[in-house]
């Protein structure tokens, strides 16, 4: 098989409050011997709040981003659920509107830069899973996770809306029964838990506006995998990450039940099935102590 | 005539059941049944009824997909009986079919639920055409068709509550307006014969009832059987709160203008400083317990290190260029 090469848009997080999640996708994409070529001058997709405010202003920001991967004729790669909806929702938007694109386009030439639509946005999850496959993943497990009940939590960005699903990968996984993070789970060896939060919501959107209600859900979710009889969690997104993984007492508090589960990002749980380090994983920057490793 | 072809599958239905007026606690009861791959699942709901219990309860109306009466859940996903194919259900769901109201807190009897709080939030939008009618016009009151068509299908909503009720939030916040009553503020806003004024978009832009309660999961878009797609509508009243100036100086509001203020400055997001600006310097301080923790896992970029995007200048002169909002 020829080298997969992607454009990788890290978002802000894996620069800041989730550096275990930047670490481990290089620690894995090495692994695989998948090259990842960081866009490092994408700016923060505005997180799905800036186009509250300004609408266009976001379109233009999230076209400047993937206009970058198309300079470099690739497959945009994301790391974070919201990234992806933003940067796919901008794709939908703009390939099926040429007015909409001449006018980002006529803001966009004022630095010299052009979107054509000529790059596809996934997620890191769906480009190991439908370009690497899990087949080959079966075979380089090292270490299986055979030991654990592992709870997957899909996170809403990646699985809703199912339009860009639809758009964006090969295999659309449908919102309301996805498989995809269970079939990596079983790739690397481990028990995949059943539960109804999986593909619920951690409630990260409103932290600041709505605090009891985030944490209603990120309660709801950690006892609704804790009740599965979960082992840990495992996440593709790094949203969902920071609320289950640094949230919980706020979560205990709000639900009236103590839960806290360590939470791994889909690419620690892979990076350790595949033999990578403790160190190169970033296990210790959870607040939720990984105490399995 | 095609040649198609009408298959059978056998199906075990876990329904749920409960008589307010009987019962304390609800429960599920299993029948088995061998469904049709022309049935809808309006059907199986009849079958129960006219074939194993008469007792069992629903609403159903028009069959067609426009009286929403008959939205149930299917598995946990909020569906219009009356449109959605068992063939659909059993590939996405499998031979074991969960039957329950939209809403099991609500229930009534068996599928019925007391959709009150859905009607009280719907009227709490003004969800009707705000407008001095002159008794006697001189000319009809013209609209063209891309007026119409800024209403974004949020005119096809048969108020049959399959969002409101998939809605996480209405699940925990008995004051939060809901999707469909968002979706209905928006059909009116967008309206130009509307001279509702400030009223209604004040209405939605209430802290822990408005719009900036929202988690933004998109349940609601999946949910909804006529594509009106509530979530678009919801962020169309966000934009309309500024831009009709009744944006209030809250944490909100300065969460979703600190992103600008942010990228302008780095490109990337300083995720410190968006709490510090959206919670003011007094409303932080409840942030600092966490963020200590986070410190000491290495999770805290400090000012002085904030990363920056490459080529920040074109990010900057495309900020100003391109803004189209104040506040």
């Amino acid at each position: 098989m020829e080298k997969l090469r992607y454009a990788l848009f890290t978002g802000c997080t894996a620069k800041e409050s989730t550096p275990e999640q930047m670490m481990s996708t290089m620690a894995v994409a090495n692994k695989l011997g998948i090259e990842l070529i960081e866009l490092t001058e994408a700016s923060c997709c505005g997180a799905s709040h800036l186009q509250d405010y300004d609408d266009f202003l976001s379109l233009v920001l999230n076209a400047r981003n993937i206009a970058y991967a198309e300079k470099h004729g690739l497959t945009m790669v994301t790391i974070c659920n919201t990234c992806q909806l933003n940067s796919a929702m901008t794709k939908h938007r703009l390939d099926n509107n040429p007015e909409l694109k001449a006018k980002v386009n006529a803001k966009l030439g004022e630095v010299g830069l052009e979107y054509k639509g000529t790059s596809q946005v996934i997620h890191f999850l769906y480009a190991i899973i439908d370009d690497f496959g899990l087949d080959k993943i079966k075979e380089m497990v090292v270490k299986p996770l055979s030991q654990f009940n592992i709870a997957p939590f899909y996170g809403c960005h990646n699985i809703r809306p199912s339009e860009l699903q639809n758009e964006s990968h090969r295999k659309a996984e449908n919102p309301y029964n996805p498989t995809s993070l269970d079939d990596l789970i079983i790739a690397c060896g481990g028990v995949n838990v059943d539960y109804t939060e999986k593909n619920k919501c951690c409630g990260f959107h409103a932290e600041l506006q709505a605090p009891r209600t985030a944490a209603i859900l990120t309660g709801n979710a950690v006892a609704g995998a804790m009740d599965a009889n979960a082992d840990w969690m495992v996440t593709p997104c790094p949203l969902c990450h920071l609320k289950l993984d640094t949230q919980t007492h706020h979560a205990s508090v709000a639900i009236g039940r103590e839960v806290s589960l360590p939470v791994l990002h889909m690419q620690q749980m892979l990076g350790l099935a595949l033999g990578c380090t403790n160190e190169e994983l970033g296990l210790k920057h959870h607040v939720t102590k990984v105490d399995f490793v | 005539m095609g040649t198609h072809k009408i298959t059978t599958q056998d199906v075990t239905f876990k329904v749920f059941r409960f008589n307010a007026d009987e019962d304390y606690l609800p429960y599920y009861k299993e029948y088995n049944m061998e469904v049709t791959s022309e049935e809808v699942v309006l059907d199986i709901l009849n079958r129960i009824k006219w074939d194993h219990d008469g007792s069992f309860s629903y609403r159903r109306s028009c069959r067609h997909g426009i009286c929403g009466a008959c939205a149930i859940k299917v598995n946990g996903r909020s569906t219009l009986a009356c449109k959605e194919s068992m063939k659909d259900m059993i590939e996405l769901f499998g031979n074991e079919i969960v039957l329950e109201p939209l809403s099991i807190k609500r229930a009534v009897k068996d599928m019925i639920i007391d959709k009150a709080d859905f009607w009280e939030k719907h009227a709490q939008v003004q969800p009707f055409l705000v407008s001095e009618i002159d008794e006697n016009p001189e000319a009809e009151h013209l609209v063209s068709p891309e007026e119409v068509e800024n209403l974004l299908d949020s005119d096809l909503c048969i108020q049959c509550g399959a969002c409101h009720y998939a809605c996480p939030v209405v699940e925990i916040n008995e004051d939060f307006m809901g999707p469909a009553a968002f979706a209905a503020a928006y059909r009116f806003e967008a309206d130009v014969r509307d001279e509702a004024g400030t009223s209604r978009i004040s209405e939605v832009n209430q802290e822990f009832q408005g719009v900036w309660d929202c988690v933004k999961c998109f349940e609601c878009q999946e949910a909804c059987p006529k594509d009106v797609n509530p979530i678009e509508k919801i962020t169309k009243l966000h934009n309309m709160i500024f831009s009709k100036g009744v944006a209030t100086n809250n944490v909100a509001t300065r969460h979703a203008v600190g992103f600008k203020h942010s990228i302008a400055k780095h490109g990337l997001l300083d995720e410190g400083e968006l709490v510090r600006y959206s919670e003011g310097n007094i409303g932080v301080l409840k942030h600092v317990p966490v963020a200590i923790k986070m410190f000491t896992k290495g999770k805290i970029v400090l000012p002085w290190n904030m990363p920056k995007s490459k080529n920040l200048d074109e990010i900057k002169k495309l900020v100003k260029s391109s803004s189209t909002a104040k506040f």
